[in-house]
């Protein structure tokens, strides 16, 4: 099983892509080590910029890069980006339409026993409420390649939220990546799970566990959360049982756009599968994963449930 | 130009600004009228920008982060030929791209703001663009003195240091009022200059509603790499007799009488857009 973290396969790609464009930009909030921009910085010092800990200022500083011709990805923590400077990100970029990119590293759980001041589990709620933004939560590090050379060269604003660890690889060499369409990794006609971040390879896991009894399960990355792929969710909804999976609050992340597109066009049993409302359980993201049931097994057990 | 036209423009600005605010019966007419000596000396002087071509990549950047000031500035690029003046006549109705607060669907405006602190971080990025890129473009952000209470105006304060741009210039409106009242009962500032110099940034203060020393100050401001500060004394309501200095007329609205004993004190027969 090859594994790699995602943050590491952004700042390998945009390195590789802002040597051979200038107008490439990295913004970090004293956050060069966490997003792995220590590289970068030392290569190329006039495309990158600190901020120290500020990330109100790190926000509206990029928007006037992009103002200024220049395509800044903005990367720092999830969760400060997502809360800290949140009104920077309403207004500036996605009100304005700026061009920048928020990289939110180390999102959902990934800091672990670091705890709740840590972990972004509400920036995807948060920021589909506000408009301007395409959203991506990367499965992989091929994935986020893909993504990256696309973000390179879009016009668009975009919020991208990573883990931080290694994570298994979902795909092979190239990862097939169109913004906005959902991959659909496996098809079957008794269930659906729609997955994104890196809760997609454990859904696929989850997929295999019941393939060995006889249920067959599709599988689908939602790595676009805005736009979002409605046909696919549809087409997943086929099934008559859909399952979403994600490292999120169950309240208005996958789980929540996925209902909010089956109620209004094609009512289906589902279940959302995230974390809960309440004070989160502590310890490394797997203890978490493993305490709410987003793991293979868990996932399995919630297939089985609505069957 | 010279100050004395500029103060005849910014005049006729504050009769256009109350006019479109007794029209929209809403506006915010205090800071609108502080601040539109400094917003003519920039955009009649100062300012190297293209109404024709708003987006040319050379322009001198300016932002109101004090958006809540808008008719004048609104005022000041229909006048010079951004949007059509006629225009002026949809301020704050439904569907206009001309609302409370400056919206980057109207040319000549760089992004949209109005809440508060949101400026000078983009100011920053604007500056820092420039020094980048090797262009010789200045940026300009007018702020509120109430509004220096916002946190992330000192993180940009520290970054405009930091990169030692002296192409970025901070003004503060600094009319001594906010909404609730005087700004040092509200959250004091002073010593206020102190704080400035103490950031980094080259200080100057002056009379913010006298156009000559704006002029003066633009035209002979050193260029020592550092960002550049004009705390800019105004008074708010400047030039509406019933308004000066009268934290109510934040965002009073002027009634029709009000308009013309304005227009009479302010020397000006009324506006030729209405």
């Amino acid at each position: 099983m090859k594994t790699e973290a995602v943050r590491m396969a952004f700042t390998r790609t945009l390195l590789e892509l802002a040597q051979k464009d200038p107008t490439l930009f990295a913004v970090a909030t004293d956050s060069r080590g966490s997003v792995t921009l220590t590289d970068f910085a030392d290569a190329l010092p006039n495309q990158f910029v600190e901020c120290g800990i500020a990330e109100q200022d790190a926000i509206g500083i990029s928007a006037g890069l992009a103002n200024g011709g220049l395509r800044p990805f903005v990367c720092g923590p999830a969760c400060f980006y997502s809360l800290r400077s949140a009104e920077q990100v309403k207004v500036d970029v996605g009100y304005s339409h700026m061009n920048v990119k928020i990289i939110g590293v180390s999102g959902g759980v990934s800091y672990g026993a670091l705890g709740s001041t840590h972990h972004a589990t509400q920036d995807i709620a948060l920021l589909r409420a506000t408009p301007g933004l395409q959203i991506f939560l990367p499965s992989d590090g091929p994935q986020m390649e893909a993504l990256t050379r696309y973000l390179a060269q879009s016009d668009e604003p975009a919020y991208v939220r990573m883990g931080r660890g290694a994570v298994p690889t979902v795909y092979e060499g190239e990862a097939p990546f169109t913004p906005g369409k959902a991959n659909c990794l496996r098809r079957g006609v008794n269930a659906a799970i729609i997955a994104c971040g890196e809760m997609v390879y454990p859904s696929l896991q989850a997929a295999e566990i019941l393939a060995g009894e006889g249920t067959e399960v599709s599988v689908y990355d939602m790595h676009t959360l805005r736009p979002l792929d409605e046909a696919a969710i549809v087409e997943a909804a086929q099934t008559g049982w859909v399952v979403t999976v994600e490292e999120h609050d169950v309240h208005g992340g996958l789980g929540g756009a996925v209902a909010e597109v089956l109620a209004q066009q094609k009512p289906t049993r589902m279940r959302i599968l995230g974390l809960p409302d309440e004070k989160l359980y502590t310890g490394t993201s797997a203890e978490v994963f493993e305490h709410y049931g987003l793991t293979p097994q868990g996932i399995a057990q919630a297939v089985r449930q609505g069957r | 130009m010279d100050a004395q036209t500029i103060q005849q423009l910014a005049n006729q600005r504050r009769a256009d600004a109350i006019t479109m605010i007794h029209n929209a019966n809403t506006g915010h007419t205090g800071g609108a009228m502080s601040s539109l000596d400094i917003l003519s000396v920039l955009y009649y002087d100062v300012l190297r920008v293209r109404p024709e071509e708003p987006a040319w990549p050379d322009r001198d950047r300016f932002l109101l982060s004090k958006g809540h000031s808008v008719e004048g500035y609104l005022a000041i690029l229909a006048d010079r030929g951004f949007i059509p003046k006629e225009e002026l006549r949809t301020f704050s109705q439904a569907g206009s791209r001309l609302i409370g607060h400056p919206n980057n669907s109207t040319p000549g405006v760089e992004v949209c703001t109005g809440a508060l602190g949101h400026g000078l971080p983009v100011g920053v990025g604007m500056a820092l663009a420039a020094k980048r890129t090797k262009k010789d473009y200045r940026t300009f952000v007018l702020m509120g003195d109430g509004e220096q209470a916002e946190g992330s105006v000192w993180e940009a304060a520290m970054a405009g240091a930091n990169y030692h741009l002296d192409n970025l210039f901070a003004i503060i409106d600094r009319n001594g009022l906010q909404i609730s009242g005087p700004t040092e009962n509200v959250m004091a500032l002073e010593n206020f200059r102190d704080k400035w110099e103490a950031f980094g940034w080259d200080v100057c203060e002056l009379d913010g509603n006298d156009p000559g020393a704006l002029l003066h100050y633009f035209h002979t401001v050193p260029n020592e790499g550092k960002p550049h500060c004009l705390i800019a004394h105004t008074v708010k309501g400047k030039g509406l007799p019933y308004a000066e200095n009268r934290k109510e007329w934040h965002h009073k609205v002027p009634t029709a009488e009000q308009c013309e004993e304005g227009c009479a004190a302010l020397g000006v027969k009324g506006v030729d857009w209405a």
